[in-house]
């Protein structure tokens, strides 16, 4: 019976070392919850959700100030895999934070710019090239289509062209079939 | 010499329907007027243009250039003049446009200078870039640039060679007739390769519903110089798969997401390693290619055809389409797509052209709902769950359907074909593989515009603290030298003091030699102005 008990003790005292060993040794940096749910995140950094970036409302999610449901750009699928990752109920986008749209680029109509520089200030990921007093352009493939660009444009030279569907872009449709009417 | 045959899972009988096409020899079609040529004809990244609207170009002439490793390059099928290069519909199932060059010929089909290339005295990197500029692809239809699968790799050297010549595929007979008309070619294509590889083994897989192609390969063999075994495999759908042929003639299974060149195997068309043959002894790049005609026209066969030249040109070449016909399958009816229109030109992947009719293709009744019969698995040559995958694809539960291994999919059809609930299964399937697809590079670009929103942040608050850090730096700078303003500021006082000096002694020119009354009003002037500046300063 002693004997059976000091195994115990012992074997608990051993592991809870182990433990608390692995537990500074193996120390993830940063908060992996957050980082997990801003790999979700389409990164378009537009602050619809109404923080200022992507990694901002992954925080706010994280520590439960912010709903799963306020990101227009990642829209339905996104909100399921938040939904997923979190183990909550999927829940209807909330509409206040604006709709899903096509994904767009941002295309500055170069005869009107006037080089002010006010976009370049406002792209979230340096997608827009120019100089003061020279004509800006926006590198495409860079553009998350976050339209932050478009408001700060003193002369409205920036508009949002929705990416055309290329054969290099193209998807498979979803299949439409009728399905045999069962009386 | 025929080795053990071994069987691979599943697979299907549907009809056959090859003797149509079979019987006749390969026909020349004539030089057509207008080709048009697609600059993405093959997997990979699209050839930089190496011409512009307006340049006489000759035969066997380079137009676009592979750009990068995993690319093809595109040449001119005869001698003219390039009269466009603009986005035109091309043979794909999305029916969408894309950047092609058109080549009005001049009709003296000239070629460019070329040469045979003598492939043993050269490093073989060099045959292997040779290959990559000469345009060389996969021709069974997936069209992967053929010098990637040919690099030796040190850590999976390939022990066998697999020449496919199954053709599985109903109606399509053109490796058929490659086979039964030019076998001694396919073998010195098939020597290039073994040599480039350094294949232990050769075999090349011919179904048994082509005795004549079986024999003729089987008799070129014999004059080889290196062995090449010939084995007959069972006509059994889709046998020329790959992963398949590949089961039949080794008993190795391709593990999951993994290439044949991992257990030791690698996979060429026939009608590849002709082509391989052509550039290498000829010197002669990808400019055209066998094509089966076939289905509702008049003289069903097999035609040699210029990359370029349109649908509508070769069908009249092979009689023109019966009247019933109601357009046209590019590939089979297994894994062929109908064609936007009979106006696109035939490319490097264009094996076959069915003319369809509604009693040749009947349209699917309509679809009910799955029974879970297994017809489907049963039938699978993956060996996957058909119907767990539709489940999954119909739900658009995508992550589930990827872990049901549906990259492993080769969208035979044999699930749709058995299935008794006339499902179409591969359109699911190919749905949801495009849509994982698109996620994957939404993904990759996503983690591309955090990576620059970051860099952003991380930029902005660095120029905010050197910036702070320069006003901490001017502050303690103003305060250290009090001694040295003192110094400055006698040395500002020194020059304004000579600037002062000089004023006065300037003597306004203007007003030297004017009459005195003259000077008199100008000298009231300046005393008024005098004390309109004093009153001003008192103020
Ligand atoms: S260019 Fe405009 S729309 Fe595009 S990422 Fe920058 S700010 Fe957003
Ligand atoms: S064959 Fe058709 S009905 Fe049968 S299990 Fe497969 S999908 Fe369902
Ligand atoms: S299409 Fe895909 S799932 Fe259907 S039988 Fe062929 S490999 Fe299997």
């Amino acid at each position: 019976m002693i004997a059976a008990l000091l195994v115990m003790i012992v074997l608990a005292l051993l592991l809870g070392l182990v433990l608390g060993y692995s537990a500074l040794r193996f120390k993830v940096e940063g908060d992996p919850l957050v980082d997990k749910i801003d790999a979700i995140l389409p990164q378009t950094q537009c602050g619809q959700c109404g923080y200022p970036g992507c990694k901002p409302y992954a925080t706010a999610i994280a520590s439960g100030e912010a709903d799963i449901n306020q990101c227009p750009p990642g829209g339905e699928p996104g909100m399921r895999a938040l939904a997923d990752l979190l183990g909550v109920e999927p829940k209807p986008l909330n509409a206040e934070h604006g709709e899903p749209k096509p994904k767009s680029t941002a295309v500055i109509d170069e005869n009107l710019c006037i080089g002010c520089t006010l976009c370049i200030q406002a792209c979230p990921v340096d997608a827009i090239l120019g100089a003061a007093k020279h004509m800006h352009t926006v590198i495409a493939s860079e553009c998350t289509g976050c339209e932050l660009c478009v408001a700060p444009c003193p002369v409205d030279c920036i508009s949002m062209v929705p990416i055309p569907e290329k054969v290099s872009n193209w998807k498979w449709r979803y299949p439409v079939i009728e399905l045999k009417q069962v009386a | 010499m025929i080795s053990t045959l071994f069987k691979f899972h599943g697979g299907v009988h549907p009809p056959e329907h090859k003797l149509e096409s079979a019987a006749t020899p390969i026909v020349e079609v004539p030089l057509p007027q207008r080709l048009v040529l697609p600059l993405r004809q093959h997997v990979g990244n699209v050839p930089k243009l190496q011409v512009a609207v307006g340049d006489h170009v000759l035969k066997g002439q380079l137009l676009a250039i592979a750009d990068g490793m995993i690319s093809a390059s595109v040449h001119a099928p005869t001698s003219g003049t390039i009269v466009s290069i603009d986005e035109q519909l091309i043979p794909h199932a999305s029916g969408l446009p894309d950047l092609c060059i058109t080549l009005q010929a001049d009709g003296e089909d000239r070629w460019v200078e070329h040469r045979a290339l003598e492939y043993r005295d050269l490093p073989k990197a060099a045959v292997l870039e040779a290959l990559r500029a000469g345009g060389v692809v996969g021709l069974g239809g997936a069209t992967f640039p053929s010098h990637v699968k040919l690099r030796e790799d040190a850590q999976h050297p390939v022990r066998t060679l697999i020449l496919n010549g199954a053709e599985c595929e109903p109606y399509i007979t053109c490796d058929d007739r490659l086979m039964r008309e030019r076998a001694d070619q396919i073998v010195r294509g098939i020597e290039i390769m073994q040599y480039l590889l350094g294949a232990e083994r050769c075999v090349v897989g011919i179904e048994d519903n082509k005795p004549e192609a079986a024999q003729a390969m089987r008799d070129a063999c014999r004059l080889s110089s290196i062995p090449i075994e010939v084995a007959t495999v069972p006509t059994l759908y889709p046998g020329g798969g790959a992963k398949q042929l590949i089961k039949v003639l080794t008993g190795l299974e391709v593990p999951s997401g993994k290439l044949p060149t991992e257990i030791g195997v690698q996979c060429f068309n026939v009608a590849t390693a002709y082509t391989v043959h052509r550039f290498i002894h000829h010197g002669e790049p990808v400019i055209s290619r066998v094509v089966t005609v076939t289905g509702k026209v008049a003289r069903p066969g097999n035609f040699e055809v210029p990359l370029g030249m349109s649908i509508a040109e070769l069908v009249q070449a092979a009689g023109g389409a019966a009247p019933e016909s109601t357009g046209f399958v590019m590939g089979g009816p297994m894994m062929g797509f109908n064609l936007p229109s009979a106006e696109v030109p035939v490319v490097k992947a264009t094996n076959c052209i069915i003319a369809s009719a509604p009693d040749l293709f009947p349209p699917l009744p309509p679809a009910m709902p799955c029974i879970r019969c297994a017809r489907c698995a049963d039938a699978c040559p993956v060996n996957l769950q058909p119907q767990e995958l539709y489940w999954f694809a119909k739900s658009s539960n995508l992550e589930k359907a990827r872990d049901y291994h549906l990259f492993d999919c080769i969208e035979c059809g044999c699930c749709s074909y058995v299935c008794p609930s006339r499902i179409p299964l591969v359109q699911y399937y190919r749905y949801a593989k495009s849509e994982i697809l698109a996620a994957d590079k939404a993904k990759q670009a996503a983690d591309l515009a955090r990576e620059r929103n970051e860099f952003r942040l991380a930029r902005i608050e660095r120029e905010k603290q050197e910036r702070a850090a320069k006003h901490a730096q001017k502050a303690a700078g103003a305060k250290a030298d009090v001694a040295g303003d003192e110094a400055k500021k006698a040395a500002i006082a020194a020059a304004m003091a000579r600037a002062q000096a000089q004023k006065a002694e300037v003597v306004p020119q203007n007003t030297a030699d004017l009459p005195p009354a003259v000077q008199e009003e100008i000298a009231g002037i300046d005393a008024r102005r005098e004390a309109v500046n004093e009153e001003k300063q008192e103020n």
